[in-house]
């Protein structure tokens, strides 16, 4: 079906949803490369003046990637909940962010509505809204999960430590782990990028974590980032995963040029739950997306990157995964060339996430290549807390030194959890109060050199 | 700048098993200046990098002892922010450049090229000092070697238009890598055994982070050698392509 709008005696033509969503996306660096983008300011309103008014519906009957062709459009529509659509299925897509924006739209309501809402439903309200709205929704929106602790919590933020190394040499590793631990961070897990896949490093990286995690009582999980086969293999092997990871996209081809499926990733979700390694809960997945991933693998079909985005959120809602990262600065300036369109996006990627129910966190992010710097991180970093950001991470001060980016340091979220009067994971914080490294009002103690956490390693 | 109100990490004498920036101290909250302005200027250095500009007269200069001719050539990304922003651009020559690379027909055993990338001072800096020892290695193999191609604005894939056209079997490009923190200057050297338009990296060998305090010269010049002659041996490249040269010995 195609979609019109007039301005000025000037008619804007869009031919199906896929292009009338393309047109209405805000400007972003790989919509122009991909060919999709708006060509002028303003038929990129037309089409956003033209995508407030197709009904809600009009997403169930025409499918932006066929049905036949990808596996991530059967699972959205296979998946569809009809009975909780009903209650908004009156609604057209500007109507729908009015319906958001109300006072009375609540938690609850929103949970409740989260089966009936598909990832390009929440992708095409979003381009509609100014930054302001989508912190306004998302902020609204509480997502709780659970496995050594309780991540989510209103007025808790967390954090994934993040002490990654060029060689995943021990020693550096756990100097990385004991730092963050005694800045307060890492109650969203230890997780590790590899330097290698090899089955072999990633068990002595799981056994390493595993033992200080027990040494120190310290009520949190840990994560090797490696490809899911790898992760599988070790789960076969005994190795002490709690959770999950891997990368996913919103087509059945990048996925494929992740080589992954649905299948392997229900395999690996099965064998996760099968350890029972969570005391608190079972959420044992961890994935991580960013925008542009699909393009990148020359696998969009001509769908936007924002919109291929939140398709990826409807693979990660099947899992019930404890942690949703979206990785937003790091894939470069030709699909998100500045602090602006980094800033933008992971607002988008958190909105949406939580619309869908996700645990969102955000990799606030960026390259050396992209025309961005820490001031620009700091508004995304604030605008995140205000957002209700399940979590973001740590890393010594700002620095990946094997994955050559720079995120969020451990300072970063002491800053936003006293601007903000946020705790962490209610679990972490006992323990760090009981472990002398913050006082019952979260403020830092000086660490005596003696502290058991520092003499062990020292 | 270290103060009273910093308050210094009991975790300094971790530093030597990473160089992560660990145990910097804090003040309040807050990353000490000290510590805050080495990172703003190591982000400085990187910025500097992406904008930095391939010494061309310079690089020029140097290579004529050589012997070998020596193109100027052009991408089809006009300048650096259309060369971020449109990766395609930077895999493509120029039409003038296209037309350089008619008068060089004979065929030759290898190309050798050299592209600013993400960092123009990574070949600046590396680039001479890699040949001066690959070339005559080449050169005592008995290996033809076409024109030296320097090309402004090009990426990795620019070099299978090159190679193709000056109808070589080997190319090998020189190129400035992403900058990161600690390493504004890192060269990379790609491989590519019968290279054609239409590659992509998995048909390709890297030697990474070839800078004086990463891969030194003298090793990376070794290793690359090792891999050409692989190479024609095995009439490959890439993953297909495993660099055993430590088992041989």
């Amino acid at each position: 079906m195609s979609y019109q709008f007039t301005i000025r005696n000037k008619v804007y033509r869009f031919n199906d949803l896929k292009t009338l969503l393309a047109k209405a996306s805000p400007y972003r660096t790989g919509d122009v490369l991909a060919g999709i983008c708006a060509e002028s300011y303003e038929e990129r309103v037309a089409a956003q003046i033209a995508l407030a008014d197709v009904p809600l519906k009009a997403f169930l009957n025409e499918t932006i990637i066929p049905y036949e062709q990808d596996e991530i459009t059967r699972l959205i529509i296979d998946n569809h909940d009809v009975e909780t659509f009903k209650s908004i299925s009156h609604l057209t897509i500007g109507e729908f962010r009015d319906w958001l924006l109300s006072e009375e739209i609540d938690n609850k309501i929103l949970s409740d509505i989260e089966g009936g809402i598909t990832p390009e439903m929440v992708a095409a309200v979003s381009k509609l809204m100014r930054n302001q709205d989508l912190i306004a929704i998302a902020k609204k929106r509480e997502i709780i999960t659970r496995f050594r602790n309780t991540i989510g919590l209103k007025g808790h933020f967390s954090t994934r430590l993040q002490p990654n190394h060029p060689t995943d040499d021990p020693k550096g590793i756990a100097a990385s782990i004991i730092d963050g631990l005694l800045y307060g961070s890492g109650d969203a897990c230890i997780g590790i990028n590899p330097a290698t896949d090899s089955p072999a490093a990633v068990m002595h990286l799981l056994n390493l974590i595993d033992r200080l995690r027990q040494q120190f009582e310290i009520p949190t999980q840990s994560c090797i980032l490696s490809h899911i086969t790898t992760t599988l293999e070790l789960i076969n092997k005994k190795a002490p995963v709690d959770l999950c990871f891997q990368s996913i996209g919103g087509t059945e081809q990048t996925n494929t040029s992740f080589g992954i499926n649905l299948a392997l990733l229900d395999e690996a979700y099965q064998a996760t739950l099968s350890l029972n390694r969570g005391t608190g809960g079972q959420n044992v997945m961890y994935f991580e997306t960013g925008q542009g991933s699909s393009l990148s693998a020359n696998a969009h079909h001509g769908v936007d990157q924002q919109t291929c985005e939140a398709r990826a959120y409807a693979i990660a809602r099947k899992y019930k995964p404890l942690l949703v990262n979206t990785v937003v600065g790091f894939i470069g300036p030709e699909y998100l060339y500045d602090g602006k369109q980094i800033i933008r996006a992971a607002l988008e990627d958190h909105f949406c996430g939580k619309l869908l129910g996700l645990p969102m966190g955000v990799d606030v992010c960026y390259t050396n290549h992209a025309e961005a710097d820490q001031d620009d991180m700091d508004n995304l970093l604030t605008l995140l807390g205000v957002a209700g950001c399940n979590f973001i991470m740590g890393i010594p001060g700002s620095d990946d030194i094997m994955l050559n980016y720079q995120s969020t340091s451990f300072h970063d979220a002491l800053y936003l959890r006293k601007t903000l009067g946020l705790k962490p994971a209610p679990e972490f914080e006992q323990w760090l109060i009981k472990q002398g490294i913050t006082d019952d009002f979260g403020n830092l103690l000086t660490i005596n050199p003696a502290h058991k956490l520092l003499s062990e390693i020292l | 700048m270290e103060d009273d109100v910093t308050i210094s990490n009991p975790l300094t004498s971790l530093k030597e098993f990473t160089a992560a920036r660990i145990a910097i101290g804090r003040v309040g909250n807050s990353i000490p200046l000290k510590q805050s302005m080495e990172f703003k200027l190591a982000h400085a250095h990187a910025r500097d990098a992406v904008y930095s500009v391939l010494d061309t007269d310079g690089l020029d200069h140097k290579l004529k002892v050589f012997n070998l001719p020596v193109l100027h050539l052009h991408s089809q990304a006009a300048n650096r922010p259309k060369y971020l922003k449109r990766p395609d651009l930077g895999r493509k020559l120029d039409d003038e450049s296209k037309d350089q690379l008619s008068d060089h027909k004979t065929s030759t055993d290898v190309v050798i090229i050299i592209a600013d990338g993400l960092s123009a001072d990574a070949v600046n800096r590396n680039a001479f000092s890699l040949l001066k020892i690959l070339i005559p290695e080449l050169l005592l193999a008995k290996l033809s070697i076409g024109p030296i191609c320097i090309v402004e604005q090009g990426r990795v894939a620019i070099g299978d238009d090159i190679a193709h056209g000056l109808n070589a079997k080997l190319s090998i490009l020189l190129i400035g890598e992403r900058p990161g923190l600690s390493s504004a200057d890192s060269m990379g050297a790609y491989l590519t055994y019968k290279p054609k338009p239409g590659l992509t990296d998995e048909s390709r060998n890297c030697i990474s982070n070839i800078r004086p305090h990463g891969l030194t010269y003298k090793p990376a010049a070794d290793k690359i050698f090792y891999l050409v002659n692989e190479a024609f041996k095995l009439k490959i490249s890439g993953v297909a392509l495993k660099d055993n040269a430590g088992l041989l010995k």
